[in-house]
Formats: C-alpha cells, structure tokens, sequence
C-alpha cells in the first residue's frame, strides 16, 4: 500500500496526530496521556522548571517532536533564550559527560593488558 | 525589523478586505461561529456593555512588528474635536463604568489632554493605552505621568518582555531602554506604587506562540523588573496577538500562518469565549464609527444594527445587537482567553 509518509521517517504534521495514538489501544493511551498532563502539572517544580527539564532531555534523547514541542512551550512559558540554551547544554554536557566517563574504562581495560 | 506601515509600503496586506479573504478562506480552519454555536454562545449577545473604547488615531511613534491598527508615524488618521465631543455626549448621556483610550499612540491627537480632562470630569474611569516611549519621544510629552496622575488616569502600557532584546525585536530598536526609563518616570510619581495609581503591564508574544500562565509571568516580571531595574508595576495582562494586519503579515513571511491558526483552533475554550471583552465594551473608530472590538474595526466590520456612528449612539439598541464574529475571533478564545485586561478566565 502506498502511503507518503513511509518516505522518511520523521513528519513535523505528526506532532499533531499524537493525541491518536489510542486508535490502536485507547486504555493504554489514555493512561499514558493522564500521568502525562500530572507529570507537567504545577508541584513541588513549577510548570516552567518542568518545561527546562523537558526541553532538556528532549535533546537528550533527539526527539524532533519534542524538541518542537518544548521550544514553544517554554517560550510560551516566558523562559528567555538564554535560559533554553543553558538547559540544552546541560543536556549536552550530560551526554557527552556520560560517553567521556566510559573512557575511565577504556584505561582500565587498556591497563589491564599492557605490560 | 519593519520601519513602515503596510498601508505606506503599499502592502496588499493593507486592505482589510483581502486579510478577511485569506482569514475566511472556505475549508481552511473551522468555523468560528460553529464552535460558538456548539458552545451555546451563538449569536454571540453583549452581557452589559460598560466600556467604551475610543481610539484616537493611527499615528504613532513606533512601528511595531505585530500592530493590528497597522499605526506609525506615517499614520495621519487621527480623531476630530468634533468626533471627540460625541464621544463625550455619548458619556454623558448613557451609563459607562470605564473609558478605554487606545491608538497609535493616543497622546499623539493635539486633543488629547483637553478630551481627558473633559471625561474626568465626568467621572468616568479613565484607562490610557500608552506605549511608554511615547512619554520620552518628545519634551512636550516628558509631563504625561503628572498629566495622568492629576486626572487618576489608569495607565496600561505593553512591555512584552523583561529583556531588550525579545521586546526590541517586536517594538523597534531602543524601545526597551525607553520604556524602562519611562517606567522609571511613572514611579516617580507613585504609579504602580500608591494604589489609587495603577500602573498594568501588557505582555504580547514576541513571535508566532501563544502567552503563558498570566499569574506566572507576572511574578516573573515583577521579580526582574524589581532586581534589575526597580520598577514597580502593579498587574501582568496576557493577550494573544491577533492573526491581522502586521502580525498577520509577520505570521505569513515566517511561515508560521496555519500552524499558528492551528494553535489557536485546537485551543479554543468555551469558558474563554463566553468571557470576550466585546460582550461588554464598544469600540469607536476614529472617524466615530461603532465597532465590537479594535481588531473588528482594523478589519472594517461595522457594528450589526441601523446605528453605526458615535454621534447616533442608543445603549439599548447596542446591547440587543448581534456581534459580528469571523476567524480572526479564534484569539480572543485560546487557552485562557485574551482581552484588553489580559486572560479572561
């Protein structure tokens, strides 16, 4: 069957067909979607603490949908753009934290089999 | 940064007949008045009206990037003596809680303070929709916070960030260090400070988004124009930019014109909508014409009913009139709705 969205991989429209995810198990869905709105409720963090963390590990995980998605909203929220980038390096310094730790590995490793 | 009017650069954008034929295009969104409808709202009737919004004029000191008046200093519409007088016949002779004075920059019209002193007067409440620069444009206008403290004036003013660089993008270069001085200028003579002298903040997205919580970027606000600049204000009103006139312009060259329609459809609430500010206000143009709201009028849509001019006014019959709605509506009825006094829920 031919269909144009299996040309590539990512859709910028499909952002806006999440909220169909239930079509094919709607209990499901709908449980994800209820801990979803209580996860980015006002609580201990405000809203927009929440929105940075998401943002945050948007890049973290290189999700273009939630990259769109938490660019507005914590825009919305009335971060500036220096907040946003601050968080995005967090993000960043994360990762690349977490692949230059392994390297204390690699030495060991290294160690272990040199004279 | 655009430092014309789209009627000065000849913009087709400039007729409000083809913003309402891009906006009202068949199939593009839904119905405006269809979700009225579903909301029990239409035809959407007045509540009470109470306010009455005069626009003094196109002409303005600024060029902002979302204007829906379309003003600028190569504006020259500005409101008569003459009209002016109707307005105030229309005060004196009919029950208004609140005189709502907007532009351009309303300061701009050489009868500006004689039409404020002539409402005081009266007793009404007056609020003034000032652009703040205005108030440093000019060493005529360096008195405006003692002229407006004198007649209790309620001074609204738009800052849509607390950093230069989002509010410059949007209002011009160097409006941020104005607007800040000329806030400075306001507390120097107890606005935002003695209670009996509100000083209210207008926060306008800066770009194709919608405005957050109000309760949130106020405190936001309040606590950086505190640390940094010592200003005090006393509220934060949210309002949605409305899909007309430059920020429509704005919306379409950045490519953000469905998406941003998109937003604002999918957000449409109907507790929102029962709370729009043309169920209890009216808006005159200023060639005296009656309009539901300031973007009704910038889009040419008359008020419904026999009486359509200032001079002619009858509460009664404005207030059993049917509202006239299009798609541009969808604004006022996003997330937690927009007014001139900020979100409506």
């Amino acid at each position: 069957m031919s269909n144009n969205n299996q040309d590539h991989y990512y859709n910028a429209d499909d952002l806006k067909k999440f909220g169909n995810i239930g079509e094919f198990g709607q209990d499901l869905a709908d449980k994800f979607f209820s801990y979803y709105g209580a996860v980015f409720a006002e609580g201990a963090l405000t809203a927009r603490e929440k929105s940075l963390i998401a943002l945050a590990v948007s890049h973290t995980v290189q999700c273009p949908y939630c990259i769109d998605a938490y660019s507005t909203d914590a825009t919305e929220k009335g971060c500036s753009e220096q907040q946003m980038m601050e968080a995005v390096h967090v993000a960043a310094a994360i990762k690349g934290g977490a692949s230059l730790v392994h390297g204390v590995q690699m030495m060991n490793k290294v160690k272990s089999i040199s004279m | 940064m655009i430092k014309k009017s789209l009627a000065s650069r000849h913009s087709g954008l400039s007729s409000s007949e083809n913003q309402l034929k891009l906006l009202e295009a068949e199939g593009a969104f839904p119905n405006f008045s269809d979700k009225l409808l579903s909301a029990g709202l239409f035809p959407l009737k007045p509540t009470a009206i109470n306010i009455l919004q005069v626009n003094l004029g196109k002409m303005c000191n600024q060029v902002c990037a979302h204007c829906h008046v379309d003003a600028g200093p190569d504006r020259k519409e500005i409101m008569t003596l003459e009209t002016m007088n109707e307005c105030l016949a229309a005060l004196r002779e009919n029950k208004f809680g609140i005189l709502d004075l907007t532009g351009g920059a309303p300061e701009m019209n050489p009868q500006f303070r004689w039409f404020v002193a002539e409402a005081a007067a009266l007793g009404v409440h007056i609020i003034v929709r000032c652009n703040l620069t205005i108030i440093v444009a000019n060493k005529k206008y360096n008195d405006l916070p003692q002229f407006y403290r004198d007649h209790k004036v309620e001074v609204v003013s738009s800052l849509p960030f607390y950093q230069a660089d989002r509010t410059d993008r949007q209002r011009g270069e160097g409006v941020f260090k104005d607007s800040i001085t000329a806030l400075k200028m306001l507390n120097g003579v107890g606005y935002g400070i003695d209670g009996l002298l509100q000083l209210n903040l207008v926060y306008n997205p800066a770009g194709a988004f919608l405005p957050g919580s109000q309760e949130q970027l106020e405190k936001d606000f309040k606590r950086e124009l505190k640390l940094q600049y010592d200003i005090d204000f006393n509220n934060l009103y949210c309002i949605t930019n409305m899909p007309i006139s430059r920020y429509l312009e704005y919306l379409l060259n950045s490519g953000n014109y469905e998406k941003y329609m998109d937003r604002l459809v999918s957000a449409f609430n109907p507790v929102a909508a029962a709370s729009v500010m043309c169920r209890n206000t009216i808006s005159i143009g200023w060639d005296g014409y009656l309009y539901d709201c300031d973007f009704n009028q910038m889009l040419d849509l008359k008020v419904n009913g026999s009486v359509d001019h200032i001079r002619d006014f009858k509460m009664v019959e404005m207030n059993e009139r049917d509202i006239v709605v299009k798609q541009h509506c969808y604004g006022c009825t996003a997330g937690t709705g927009s007014s001139c006094g900020g979100s409506t829920t």
